[in-house]
């Protein structure tokens, strides 16, 4: 069976029926065990104190705000290419999810940076460009509700996403780019010898899978939403040409 | 509860803040999902 046997909206939603439940599950546990272990059974770091305990939901919410508008940037292509009205839907479900996750990495930040750097905000490299995704996410949102129709909405959202790609890159990379600005490098990376110690590492990935596994949940539920409400519209035309 | 120190504030309050964006987007998923749904249930079932 092919992947775009997904596309089509009564199979999407015949699929995700018995696959939510899971998944709601799979997310509360992973999140619960993750942020537990993280906020009571790890010790406090040398240098920073008890704010470490800011890491385990700052570093897997960063994450998931830029990988929630690259999974936007994947839907929105293949509507553009292919026309398949799920992804749209999903594109604009993942939204709302990306902005909370973004909302939470730019507050966690600003509260963790003031006893850390000695000031909530700085207009370094890789905080800057977060606050434009932000931006950009409230502007796609904005965008989905300010047209009317839908396959026009997706078309305008889709290139808006394309254009926010580039700062959605730009936030995980600026460090890269610039090399200045209060924010460190990655926390995170495969290479050992970069990590964190493990004793933070272990609970960061459990929190890591709970927010991705979060983030599915949310994304199909709401394009689940979506689909009805698309529908409903569909039915209100008809009802209104008869 | 574990000793946070002089952080204390900060640290409670990121993860206060945090979960409860967590728990609003969840909530207002499943509120907006279900009316939905009823919604749509409530047309076909007008429309026969």
């Amino acid at each position: 069976m092919s992947l775009w046997t997904y596309a089509n909206p009564a199979k999407f939603m015949a699929f995700t029926r018995p696959v939510l439940p899971v998944l709601w599950g799979l997310a509360a546990a992973a999140l619960g065990v993750g942020l537990i272990w993280g906020f009571f059974f790890t010790p406090d770091d040398f240098r920073q104190g008890s704010t470490v305990k800011i890491f385990y939901i700052h570093v897997p919410s960063a994450m998931m705000a830029i990988n929630a508008w690259a999974m936007m940037l994947v839907a929105s292509l293949i509507w553009l290419i292919r026309r398949h009205h799920v992804s749209a839907l999903a594109a604009r479900a993942a939204a709302p999810v990306g902005v909370t996750f973004t909302l939470i990495a730019l507050f966690t930040g600003a509260i963790w940076g003031q006893p850390m750097w000695g000031t909530w905000w700085e207009w370094d490299p890789r905080l800057t460009s977060f606050l434009i995704l932000f931006l950009f996410y409230l502007g796609y949102i904005a965008l989905w509700q300010a047209v009317d129709d839908p396959d026009t909405a997706a078309d305008l959202t889709s290139v808006l996403c394309l254009v926010g790609s580039v700062f959605a890159i730009l936030s995980r990379y600026a460090v890269n780019f610039w090399n200045q600005g209060l924010h460190q490098g990655a926390s995170l990376s495969l290479d050992a010898e970069e990590n964190v110690a493990d004793v933070f590492w272990y609970p960061t990935l459990v929190t890591i899978a709970g927010f991705v596994l979060l983030f599915v949940a949310l994304v199909i539920a709401r394009t689940r939403t979506e689909i009805r409400a698309r529908r409903i519209h569909a039915l209100r035309l008809r009802e209104r040409l008869a | 509860m574990p000793d946070l120190g002089a952080y204390a504030v900060e640290v409670l309050s990121a993860y206060a803040v945090s979960l409860s964006l967590i728990v609003g987007i969840v909530l207002l998923t499943a509120l907006r999902g279900r009316r939905v749904k009823r919604q749509l249930e409530e047309m076909e079932r007008r429309r026969g």
